[in-house]
């Protein structure tokens, strides 16, 4: 058992509350309160996993959510999660987790000789080595995925719930550090709806880990705790803890990510309860404070388990009660990480402080002094002993020019690193609602500058390093921002709160080392997420990528689940020295949502399943489910395809519901196609706008098919569409193109003629259909409604007839799609199954058979009959489809008519629907296949045409084709060949698109 | 996400609504009677300016309706909403929209 690194007292932890969690399968104890990864430190466990690219052994560097070594994999099964930071992760009893990216194990891991080969492994390695041949890619990619990858996804389904929240706030508050709190309580107090967002378990954000931090005199914990118990008080304030603003989108809309019960055992979780919810927020007026994120030195192999940022070392000291090294080197280059030497000191370790500074605040060195500090001035850390644990550190003095060191280097026993490079103010946020950012030279860093949305930013994440500002900033921004959502409010006073020394940093972008970059063993970590080196910058530098999004895309510096939180400054300076441009020149590149990973679990919210999308389905859908049918979406419908009995498949029975259609009789159920009832004295003018043919003239009880083009003179639509009285029409639209048609038909009505007057409304799920079709249609509905006459004298084809059908009143229509004798009979939708069900026994004498949309395809296309979107596509004219004879000569105008006259519609030899008939009449052609004159022995070859439906038709006895063909109507009777990817080449012959009851006297009859 | 306000209906979200391109392209009233090149530039030609934008939308999931829109292409700010039978509006010359 290793020692343990946990001090007798202090911390936020709840030392009588032991926790107990698993890493690695080995068992450690924790307090409530610690995350794993401080619960990891105090069990003296360093080292957590492995890197993305080398495997090298990587331990944990921050204590927060800007983390990019110490990533685990969380849970076991179905709950299992990826690449969750090790630091934000809050113990719970039976937790267990695991590294990843090593096999067989973290301290033995074979990837590792990535290591070793990193000579090859260079910056662009990939793009490199992977290109050619692209057939080949995919077989690399896998072995890249399984050699590098980050985690696994669980293959079970997530047996967990989520919820969606959609809010609507005055002023979202993104952080709870001091500067959030001060905003949150100046908007507040104005009676402004107030969302207060931090992604931590407790608020205060940098003060948790601060505990000599003062406000007007008092801890500053006091004045937080005080803070929250006002804002608690007030009702129009909502305080969220465990959430995590992900994204800043257009028009103030963020989103968030609370993490509801994930710091619970699952088991053990509240019930009803999401385990996370996803908070969809518009925001009036937004305070962003994220704080600063402490900025990683660049040193020789500054990627050790045991170097972390100085601001983690003290957060683990007084946050968690854990004091992680016994012999720690402080490695600095401005006053902050003085704070952490003294902690560390005053908790009992030894303590060198490396300080890149030649004269440092006097201030600051007798206090090192009088704790019993080793300090070295104008030095830096060039080198670090141990690989899966420090043992040693090298401390030299660096030249002038910071390229060099001046003397030999001192090896130090040491078992810690804490780094400090200065702070970045968190501008992610910031960045993502498109704001621009503005070089800060006292920081040496990006601050925000202008956003077009309504933001304002405060405290750290604003470049106010000091407590005292941060508040002040708070509630300025608060009460601003409440201002401007319309309330009315004063700037609260700001609190007092000591200064601290910040002094100018040396800011030393390459620490040096003993051999030039690149050219040794020992490598300079910028991005520890991607391994990406200092010399991998060079390298791209050197190969032209000197442009940041270059940079970017070829090192994938600052890409990945931690957007460079802690790498993007320092990969921006070194390229900037490399170019001897400034930083502000050089630029700096987007960050991207989220902030941090946000799962799919909580993005897709309920929208799982059965809800993932709406189903459709018509009043006859329990008959057909109770009946056997095979389904097909159309849209969002649910078609029956066709109705299998015992033992059939689909050619079997589709090949027997044709024939019956054409032999007695068969049931479809056409409820789907869009339904338009149509009113008002420009209804027919409407009509005559929108079809290619004449519509006005027809008369009350008429049915007349009509063709719909757009203004390009291409088929969007067909359907038939019945006069039911004066200026009143039913229009039937295609099932897919019902929404689309009533959009067309409303913006020609509302954009281009609102003097029209004219009332279009969609009933399609009014109305329930039920098609008879076949030669014994008639007998089947005269069974059913008696008192109707339906012979052809009285009730003729393209006729529609009111009347009582079943006992229903009903609206019957005498058209054909099938090309047989059909009735469509349409009643209100509720009695949809009756009248089903009254057909199907009134049929049973002539074994009728309920068909669907499969048999449905087979029976139009033996009679040669389109179906929009599938022989048409969007760049086909009523006369390549030869329906000529559907447009009207008379007509002065009608949308797409005037695009006839263009050159290219009206030119001789464009695709041409024909009818194509195989050699092989068993063999049925695939859809899409392409016609060619002539097989060459290998692509391409010239293509004169396409395959847009093929079937096995039973009542042609054999197969039948649809094609659109260049010039096709002038090549009847010519062969062609149809290569197939199978290695087939199919002859064909083209004919007339009509392949059975040419004459039409069926439908008629 | 875009907050569009239906002249209608108010602020909505923008997966309600649909954009429908340029607008005031007005239908010519005798198409038989002009050009192919003018019919082209009717119906192919449209602008596509960094800036301000008059816009065609509908609010299909709401109420249905179509409407103008002037929209910053920039910088996502609409100007102004307005229905297909206002007069065009003055837009304000301190608010182009600009960030």
């Amino acid at each position: 058992m290793a020692r343990s690194a946990r001090l007798a007292e202090g911390g936020r932890i709840d030392r009588s509350k032991s926790v107990r969690f698993k890493f690695n399968g080995e068992s450690y104890q924790g307090f409530k309160g610690d995350t794993l990864a401080s619960a990891l430190l105090a069990n003296d466990v360093h080292l957590i996993g492995r890197s993305f690219k080398y495997h090298r052994p990587r331990g944990i560097m921050t204590a927060g959510s800007e983390e990019p070594n110490a990533l685990v994999q969380l849970g076991e099964g179905a709950r299992t999660e990826p690449n969750i930071r090790a630091t934000q992760i809050e113990i719970f009893e039976g937790l267990t987790a695991r590294s990843q990216n090593c096999w067989p194990s973290v301290g033995f891991d074979i990837g590792a000789v990535n290591s070793v080969l990193s000579r090859y492994l260079p910056a662009g390695f990939y793009y490199k080595t992977f290109m050619w041949p692209a057939s080949l890619w995919l077989t690399y990619e896998r072995f890249i995925r399984k050699a590098a990858g980050l985690g696994q996804a669980p293959t079970e389904p997530d047996p967990d719930r989520y919820a969606q929240h959609h809010a609507h706030c005055d002023v979202l508050i993104a952080g709870g550090g001091p500067a959030g709190l001060a905003a949150a309580l100046a908007a507040g107090r104005s009676g402004a709806r107030v969302i207060l967002a931090d992604e931590q378990n407790e608020f205060g954000g940098s003060l948790l880990s601060d505990a000599e931090a003062e406000i007007d005199g008092a801890p500053a914990l006091a004045w937080v705790g005080a803070a929250l118990e006002e804002l608690r008080a007030l009702p129009e304030v909502t305080i969220l803890s465990r959430t995590t603003v992900t994204g800043y989108y257009d028009h103030n809309f963020l989103t968030a990510v609370e993490r509801v019960t994930d710091h619970l055992d699952p088991d053990a979780a509240p019930p009803n309860t999401p385990r996370q919810r996803f908070w969809k927020i518009r925001a009036k007026q937004t305070v962003l404070a994220q704080g600063a994120i402490e900025r990683p030195l660049v040193f020789a192999e500054n990627d050790r388990p045991g170097v972390m940022l100085a601001s983690a070392v003290a957060a683990y000291i007084q946050r968690y009660g854990v004091l992680p090294g016994r012999e720690i080197v402080v490695f600095t280059n401005n006053d902050s990480a003085y704070a952490t030497a003294r902690l560390a000191a005053r908790a009992g370790a030894r303590v060198h402080l490396v300080d890149a500074r030649e004269q440092p605040p006097g201030p600051l060195l007798a206090e090192m002094a009088a704790l019993g500090v080793e300090t070295h001035l104008g030095c830096g850390v060039v080198g670090v002993s141990g690989t899966k644990a420090i043992h040693g550190v090298d401390i030299a003095k660096l030249t002038e020019d910071e390229k060099g060191l001046a003397g030999p280097p001192l090896q130090v026993s040491a078992d810690l690193i804490a780094m400090s490079g200065g702070w970045n103010p968190t501008v992610h946020l910031f960045s993502q609602s498109r704001g621009t950012l503005r070089y800060d030279e006292t920081l040496a860093s990006f601050v925000p500058d202008k956003t077009p949305q309504k933001a304002r930013c405060a405290g750290s994440g604003n470049g106010a390093m000091m407590l005292a500002e941060c508040l002040r900033e708070g509630f300025e921004a608060g009460a601003a921002a409440a201002r401007d959502a319309g309330f009315t409010v004063e700037t609260p006073e700001s609190p007092d709160a000591p200064a601290l020394l910040d002094s100018p940093p040396r800011q030393i972008w390459t620490v040096p080392t003993v051999h030039p970059l690149g050219q040794g063993k020992r490598k300079h970590f910028l991005d520890h997420q991607n391994d990406v080196t200092a010399a991998d910058v060079h390298l791209a530098a050197r190969e032209g990528y000197l442009s940041v999004e270059h940079l970017k895309r070829y090192t994938t510096t600052g890409m990945g689940t931690d957007q460079g939180k802690t790498s993007n400054i320092n990969a921006l300076a070194i390229l900037s020295e490399i170019r001897a441009a400034d930083i502000p020149s050089v630029g700096t590149t987007t960050f991207r949502p989220p902030y941090t990973p946000a799962g799919f679990g909580a993005m897709s919210g309920q929208a799982v399943k059965d809800l993932f999308e709406p189903e459709r389905g018509t009043p006859m859908h329990p008959w057909h489910l109770a009946n056997g049918a095979v389904f097909e979406d159309v849209g969002d419908w649910k078609r029956p395809r066709y109705f299998p009995r015992d033992g059939e498949d689909m050619h079997a029975a589709v090949q027997r519901e044709c024939r019956q259609v054409r032999e007695t009789v068969g049931i479809m159920d056409a409820s789907t196609l869009g339904k338009i009832d149509i009113q008002g004295k420009d209804s027919g003018r409407l009509l005559d706008l929108v079809y290619t043919n004449l519509f006005s003239s027809l008369k009350p009880g008429r049915i007349r098919y009509g063709l719909m083009l757009n203004e390009h003179g291409m088929i969007f639509d067909d359907g038939v569409t019945t006069c039911l009285g004066v200026n009143h029409y039913h229009m039937n639209t295609t099932t897919g193109g019902a929404a689309r048609v009533l959009n067309w038909l409303e913006e020609w009505l509302q954009t281009e003629y609102p003097d029209w007057e004219v009332y279009c409304t969609s009933v399609t799920e009014q109305w329930a259909v039920a098609t008879l079709s076949g030669p014994k249609a008639r007998d089947v509905l005269l069974a059913v409604a008696p008192e109707m006459a339906l012979d052809s004298d009285s009730f003729s084809f393209m006729t529609m007839r009111e009347g009582v059908v079943a006992g229903i009143p009903a609206r019957v229509f005498r058209v054909s799609f099938t090309g047989d004798l059909s009735y469509e009979i349409n009643v209100p939708a509720r009695y949809g199954r009756a009248l089903w069900e009254a057909l199907m026994a009134a049929g049973a004498p002539y074994a009728i058979t309920p068909y669907g949309t499969e048999s449905m395809h087979v029976l139009r296309a033996e009679k040669g009959f389109i179906i929009v979107g599938q022989d048409t596509d969007g760049s086909v004219t009523p006369r390549d489809m030869g329906m000529d004879w559907i447009v009207s000569k008379k007509k002065e105008d009608f949308i797409g008519k005037r695009s006839f006259a263009r050159p290219d519609t009206a030119r001789e030899g464009r695709k041409q629907l024909v009818g194509l008939l195989t050699e092989d009449p068993t063999f049925v052609l695939p859809e899409g296949a392409h016609l060619v004159s002539a097989v060459n022995p290998a692509p391409p070859m010239p293509m004169i045409g396409h395959v847009s439906s093929s079937y096995m038709s039973p009542n042609v006895g054999r197969s039948i084709a649809l094609g659109l063909v260049k010039d096709g109507r002038n090549l009847m009777g010519r062969q062609f060949q149809v290569p197939l990817m199978s290695g087939r080449v199919e002859t064909v012959t083209i004919t007339e698109p009509v392949f059975f009851d040419k004459d039409g006297e069926r439908s008629r009859g | 996400m875009l907050q569009i306000t239906c002249p209608w209906c108010g602020p909505r979200d923008a997966v309600e609504f649909h954009c429908h391109g340029e607008a005031h392209i007005a239908r010519p009233e005798k198409p038989h009677e002009i050009s192919d090149a003018e019919w082209g530039d009717y119906i192919f030609f449209r602008k596509n300016p960094k800036g301000v934008h008059f816009e065609r939308w509908t609010h299909d999931a709401g109420c249905r309706r179509w409407f103008n829109a002037i929209r910053n292409t920039v910088t996502d700010a609409f100007i102004a909403t307005y229905a297909p039978t206002d007069p065009i509006p003055e837009i304000p010359t301190d608010d182009q929209g600009d960030a």
